[in-house]
């Protein structure tokens, strides 16, 4: 009886291993299937274009004003945008340029993320063109300029009428992949 | 009886003696008195970390610690109190129960038993010593945030490792658990006659094997997000902190059940045996169990209500924690209604038992407030929250282990312990336990935050109430080890049967103390 018992019990321990193994995948597994929700779900949509809904319209009505910040956090670079803020109908699009320069000599490559006030502008923010969703390589004291063109739709709660947009570029390490979908 | 005696004689004593009897014992009785001095060792460095922060409290301004140091004696609290107090000395609890409770010899693997218990003063070496590397220990709270934990110094590699090995000892803990108590039962114990301690023992243990392997994933990421390049949770490099808030939680919500399921499963010993009536609704205790157990794995996002979520998540995540209060109802009324028209005596371990059902029940309801999300809003990061989980965790948890060692010491050691000091311990505690902690309600209703070491002028008197509860609350656990200590060396012989209410296996079929090899021919169980 004893060696039935000692040969269940070593079965039970192997199952049981191997569930905790696939739970240890499972944490790895949430990783993927994280960014795969917050793609489906529209969560945390940072890094892509979007696409302007096809009933845009302008509301001559109303004004937003928009502040532009823009920082670097550990990167040898100066950047800012060329104009500070600027006035804008709800649904009207508009370019902004931003400029950064690479005070090193070195090439480095960094990645910009966005960041707004309030913080559910990113649901009324319309994004075509910016240069956050992809890296940016700067070659020594390269100097570069780039464009973000967007619209804020007119679902815009009314009682918003100033919003701040703010990029921060990090440095990603030499040969890093591009940003991940 | 007779044939238990003749049990113990055959058996004589073939083991090392001196500190190799314990570095090399493999029987589950040693291991578990190891596992509960040392947790309760943990307990101590913990509880003196926590005497340095109520200290620093004590008055408005900077005093005892600089704010970093501030820091890590916040995160080391709260990390040696969850891994290095309670969780250890709950295993230890089954250690030394589960085998005698189901007539079982042993556990299941016995070395692997031992090696799981020698793990745990590796992990907390790691831990105490991080304090003394460059940089000092890990400082950004108890739940490791990103980007404070993948910027720290040392001291957060040393956490890492410590909560890599913690995490496997746990893991093999529960595979030995579940093994022992599926496989090893003695003849005609169903499992829905098992005992309520190893019922709830056999999910938490469940609970276990499922998320502490996801803890050790979310500590690798990391790990390697410091080290080695990668970027889980490194926005530049496209990775994202919130989802480290995801799988931590995943975790750490069926971690906060864990120390739990096996405290409500001592007090559905306690209170049955001192109203001398069976417990009430047996089966339906074991389902609320196994409801919390599941409900406890979809709950998660309730502490990240202000991290960033939709409303619609806000609301399921809302409704699914509130739900948790039915099953925990189901119990509390259970107990209540065991010892409705029992013939009920107050001795230490039911003191702290019904202390244990006040105060959790304090505790549930201030986590139901803090389910509901624009409350959570408010109070989220404040010490409203600090109060709420000291009342289920100090008042929960560490009160059912009080009054677990108080029910079981006659059976562990043959002696009684000293039942005035006894009560005299839980009156102090639960004295001390409210002074320090109710009044942190106030103060996080009135906006203080956690994690500061200075605050407003405005918070001074509650804080200095409160410091003076945990200073009281911390010199009355050193009562708490003279009783224990007074018990094995002097205390009065143990009637056979201390407890005549009791109905478990230990108390029916074994003498006080039990002998150092039970039940190796299993009783049978009608």
């Amino acid at each position: 009886m004893v060696e039935a018992n000692s040969k269940s019990n070593i079965l039970m321990m192997k199952k049981l291993l191997i569930f905790t193994l696939i739970m240890f995948v499972f944490g790895y597994a949430l990783v993927p299937f994280y960014e795969k929700f917050c793609e489906v779900t529209g969560i945390n949509n940072l890094l892509q274009p979007d696409v302007l809904a096809k009933d845009n319209r302008v509301d001559e009505d109303r004004w937003i004003a928009i502040e532009f910040d823009a920082n670097v956090r550990g990167l040898p670079w100066q950047f800012k945008p060329l104009q500070t803020s600027a006035r804008i109908h709800p649904g009207e699009p508009i370019n902004v340029m931003y400029e950064i320069t690479n005070n090193s000599d070195r090439e480095v490559t960094g990645q910009a993320i966005p960041s707004y006030s309030p913080r559910f502008l990113d649901k009324h923010l319309k994004k075509f063109e910016c240069f956050c969703f992809t890296k940016q390589v700067l070659k020594p004291n390269e100097t570069l300029q780039m464009p973000v063109q967007f619209v804020i739709d007119s679902e815009l709660p009314a009682e918003i009428n100033t919003v701040t947009i703010s990029y921060t570029f990090f440095e990603l390490p030499a040969g890093a992949s591009p940003v991940k979908k | 009886m007779a044939a238990v005696h003749g049990d113990a004689h055959g058996h004589d004593d073939h083991h090392p003696s001196g500190i190799m009897r314990w570095v090399t014992t493999t029987n589950h009785k040693d291991i578990g008195t190891m596992y509960l001095w040392f947790s309760f060792t943990m307990f101590l460095i913990g509880g003196f970390l926590a005497m340095g922060i109520r200290a620093e409290l004590y008055q408005p301004g900077i005093q005892i610690l600089q704010p970093e140091l501030f820091n890590q004696f916040t995160t080391l609290h709260g990390l040696i109190m969850v891994f290095g107090a309670i969780m250890p000395a709950f295993v230890g609890f089954a250690n030394w129960q589960v085998p005698l409770m189901i007539g079982a010899p042993d556990m299941a693997f016995a070395r692997m038993n031992n090696w799981s218990f020698w793990l745990l003063p590796v992990a907390g070496t790691l831990l105490v010593s991080s304090f003394f590397v460059p940089g000092g220990a890990a400082a950004g709270g108890w739940t490791f945030y990103p980007p404070l934990s993948t910027q720290g110094g040392l001291g957060v590699d040393l956490m890492i490792f410590a909560v890599h090995i913690l995490g496997a000892s746990s893991i093999m803990g529960s595979i030995n658990i579940i093994t022992t108590i599926l496989n090893m039962r003695a003849p005609g114990m169903t499992l829905m006659k098992m005992p309520m301690f190893v019922w709830t023992w056999l999910i938490t243990a469940y609970l276990l094997v499922l998320v502490m392997p996801v803890l050790a994933g979310v500590v690798t990421m990391l790990l390697t997000d410091r080290h080695f390049g990668t970027s889980f949770f490194n926005a530049a490099g496209g990775g994202d902190p919130v989802m480290f808030q995801h799988i931590f939680w995943f975790f750490g919500h069926p971690e906060v059940y864990i120390m739990i399921l096996p405290a409500f499963g001592i007090v559905s010993e306690i209170i049955p045996t001192f109203a001398r009536k069976p417990l009430f609704g047996y089966s339906s205790m074991v389902y609320a169990t196994a409801s919390i157990a599941i409900l406890s794995c979809v709950v998660w996002a309730h502490h990240m209500f202000t991290a960033g979520m939709p409303t619609v998540g806000q609301l399921f995540f809302m409704y699914a924690t509130m739900l948790i209060a039915v099953p925990t109802g189901v119990k509390v009324f259970n107990w209540t209604a065991t010892m409705w028209r029992g013939s009920m005596t107050f001795e230490t371990p039911m003191l702290f038992a019904i202390g244990f059902i006040f105060l959790f029940v304090i505790g549930g309801f201030s986590g139901v407030i803090c389910a509901i999300v624009p409350i959570d809003i408010q109070v989220q990061d404040t010490y409203y929250v600090i109060a709420h989980f000291h009342y289920v965790l100090v008042s929960g948890a560490l009160f059912s282990l009080f009054a677990g060692v108080y029910y079981w010491l006659p059976k562990w050691t043959g002696n009684m312990y000293n039942e005035t000091l006894g009560k005299w311990h839980f009156w102090l505690s639960m004295f001390f336990f409210n002074l320090t902690f109710f009044v942190q309600h106030f103060l996080g209703l009135a906006g203080m935050p956690r994690r500061i070491p200075d605050y407003n002028l405005q918070f001074a008197d509650f804080n200095m109430v409160s410091s003076i509860g945990a200073f009281g609350f911390g010199l009355t656990q050193l009562l708490f080890l003279y009783i224990v200590i007074s018990c094995i060396r002097s205390g009065e012989k143990s009637p056979e049967k201390p407890w005549d209410g009791a109905t478990t296996l230990e108390w029916t079929h074994l003498p006080c103390p039990a002998p150092y090899h039970s039940f190796e021919k299993p009783p049978i169980v009608k």
